[in-house]
């Protein structure tokens, strides 16, 4: 089943304007440059683990894009995994404050130097702290939700991980929470499959044809995309973020896409050549349709990654934080979450 | 009077009138049963949850995120233990997020023995909860307390453990320890907000009208004045090491101080301290298992900070080290502090001599 949806396809979508596909493209190359200087950065010393999301450009690009960002249950909250960087760029997070987190420094915006890179928390946008512990964000996730339900209005939650997690309870959670026939929750539940959990090949570990089988069980609706291309992954989230924010109901999309540097630093976070590169294929399709020249391209990726270098450097001069404030923020007195400041 | 689930009930009732509590849920906790033991009986935002007490944790870390203020119940603290990373991330938002976020949100489970629960309706929390650093934790003795500390645990901006010692969930408040506005008539009360049996779909509890009452987390009451011997115990223990202590006064002439910690944490080291000054003898009791226990924290920490002071050992009465409390009357009272037991550990250690 694979075979077909991790291949990048050139279908035309005359729906998407020549702006949309050109800032479609400057946003994947530009979260590709991040990862890549990410992990420069942990080959270079510059921080102790890299996770993070290369090759699922085409699908979190659009998904951030299509957000509604802002804080309360007026706005979508964000239960994000690892590997969510490029929506967190989508968003509008400047990207130096993802190398602070990798270099722990204290300017660290989402963790303060306390959590690995990728792990994003941003309070203003919803974005609830993001964990290691895999799938724990599907059990959580139903709670916003409730509050969503409550308040009404069309903010959503939306919830992220992979294939692999989706074998933890927490999914099941979801899945039953979102679907309680006295309270059906406005939840869209996203599932990025690469076909891996860290070194395991899912074909192994996992009997179900397709993971978004799983939702018809619970009368969800439910589909599985091709999230290596940015057009299919744009209109498909758009049409499931709006079938989530006007029926009040889940949807679960499941997403086929790559994992271009292996799991993580811990497999060496090596380039895979055999997985399908969806910024490469988007950037043909690019040329094609003459909406970029391949010189115009090449010299974005110069300006990005000089950037970045810049960004690089300027993080390392930056303080760390210290030890003595390893009892900070353990209670709050204030209930920031419902207004107080 | 009240007993402990209808001060628990008055005080979710006042949370959602007055309080903000949007959402109180668990198994069984809405219509038609209102709680396995009752607690939450009449309650108009309570409603039953699947049977998922990792779908109950992350309910509620999720709706703290979203600013709601909800009381969670786990109905058993046995079977809390599949959540414990959940737990986890709850206590660890605000410190995770460098203070970005907090997460209020209050975890309310039964803990501990007396109900001949067997192996899995008796197991206690208190040592693991005090391992889940950014909870705060409250676990009551009497009415009063439950009605007022419940109310604070709902008010924090914090994730909170709100403990209930199953054994005195139907022990009544003494003379003088009412909640202010309930009626002194027990009677009265239970026609007022008890569910009937049978039939209970056309039933509407009828509120007394009880006021706020605050009870602050972190600090202890002392039950009982002594001068020969601290006692700190919360929870099932604590009105048993008041009973010994009236009966050692009586028959061998002991005066045991008494404090009921009502919160682990924050808790109340200066009124440990002070009275162990006071006493220079201490005993810790309670009924989780007895290694790597709260108890033996404070232990710790009077060997630290007092040591000097001390007329004898400081010492620690707690649950036997066994895989669990078993069902037969012999198994669970050989298993966790009873009231021969403290007694004799108190007279023991008044008697020791420097």
């Amino acid at each position: 089943m694979s075979t077909n949806l991790r291949t990048v396809r050139s279908a035309q979508h005359p729906d998407f304007s020549p702006e949309l596909l050109v800032r479609l493209h400057g946003l994947m190359l530009k979260a590709r440059v991040l990862e890549e200087r990410l992990i420069q950065m942990y080959k270079q010393g510059d921080g102790y683990f890299w996770i993070g999301g290369p090759g699922e450009e085409a699908f979190n690009v659009p998904l951030g894009m299509l957000i509604d960002k802002g804080q309360g249950p007026g706005h979508d909250y964000c239960h994000f995994h690892y590997r969510n960087s490029g929506t967190l760029l989508a968003m509008g997070a400047d990207p130096i404050d993802a190398l602070r987190q990798m270099k722990n420094t204290a300017t660290d915006p989402y963790s303060g130097g306390r959590n690995f890179v990728g792990h994003y928390s941003k309070r203003e946008w919803n974005v609830v702290p993001v964990t290691s512990p895999i799938e724990v964000q599907y059990s959580i996730a139903p709670g916003t939700a409730i509050a969503q339900k409550r308040a009404g209005g069309r903010g959503i939650t939306i919830v992220t991980g992979g294939d692999a997690g989706t074998a933890e309870g927490d999914f099941s959670t979801c899945l039953v929470w979102a679907s309680r026939p006295v309270n059906q929750l406005p939840i869209l539940i996203i599932v990025t499959n690469n076909n891996y959990g860290i070194s395991t090949p899912s074909e192994g570990q996992h009997g179900e044809k397709r993971i978004s089988d799983r939702a018809k069980a619970f009368n969800i609706e439910s589909k599985t995309i091709d999230g290596n291309d940015p057009e299919i992954s744009y209109r498909e989230l758009a049409a499931a973020m709006e079938y989530v924010r006007s029926e009040r109901k889940p949807f679960m999309l499941e997403a086929m896409l790559s994992r271009l540097y292996g799991h993580s630093s811990a497999s060496g976070a090596n380039p895979v050549l055999d997985e399908a590169d969806c910024l490469k294929g988007f950037e043909r399709r690019m040329e094609e349709r003459k909406l970029l020249s391949r010189e115009q391209m090449d010299e974005m990726r110069a300006r990005f990654t000089l950037e970045l270098q810049e960004a690089h450097k300027q993080v390392r001069s930056e303080p760390q934080p210290a030890g003595e404030t390893i009892y900070e923020h353990v209670f709050s007195d204030r209930d920031l979450v419902r207004g107080d400041r | 009077m009240s007993n402990m689930v209808q001060a628990i009930r008055m005080a979710l009732h006042v949370a959602e009138e007055r309080h903000s509590v949007t959402e109180i849920f668990g198994e069984d906790v809405g219509p038609p049963l209102g709680g396995a033991f009752t607690a939450t009986q009449g309650l108009k935002t309570a409603w039953n949850s699947p049977l998922d007490e990792r779908g109950i944790v992350g309910a509620a870390i999720g709706l703290g995120l979203a600013g709601q203020r909800s009381v969670a119940e786990i109905q058993f603290c046995d079977y809390a233990f599949n959540a414990i990373d959940l737990l986890k991330l709850g206590g660890m938002v605000h410190w995770a997020s460098n203070g970005d976020w907090n997460c209020p949100m209050t975890i309310m489970t039964p803990v501990g023995s007396g109900i001949r629960g067997s192996i899995y309706h008796s197991h206690s929390f208190d040592a693991m909860a005090t391992h889940i650093p950014g909870f705060k934790i409250a676990m009551p003795s009497t009415p009063r307390e439950a009605y007022g500390l419940l109310l604070s645990c709902i008010v924090d901006p914090n994730p909170c453990f709100f403990l209930v010692p199953k054994a005195l969930m139907r022990v009544r408040n003494h003379p003088g320890e009412e909640i202010p506005g309930e009626p002194g008539d027990d009677k009265a009360l239970s026609k007022l907000i008890d569910a009937p049996l049978g039939d209970r779909s056309r039933w509407q509890a009828q509120w007394p009208d009880t006021p706020d009452l605050f009870i602050k987390l972190g600090e202890a009451r002392t039950v009982r004045a002594g001068k020969d011997l601290t006692v700190v115990s919360y929870g099932r223990t604590l009105p048993l090491c008041t009973r010994a202590a009236d009966e050692l006064a009586g028959s061998e002439g002991v005066d045991v101080e008494v404090i009921d910690l009502r919160s682990l944490w924050p808790y109340d080291w200066e009124a440990i301290r002070a009275s162990i000054q006071r006493t220079g003898r201490v005993l810790f009791v309670n009924e989780d298992t007895e290694v790597t226990n709260f108890g033996e924290h404070l232990l710790r920490r009077t060997v630290e900070e007092l040591f000097y002071e001390l007329l004898a050992p400081p010492k620690l009465l707690a649950g036997a080290n066994v895989p669990g409390i078993g069902l037969a009357d012999d198994l669970e009272m050989a298993s966790v502090p009873q009231l021969p037991s403290i007694r004799n550990a108190m007279l023991d250690l008044a008697r020791r001599s420097p």
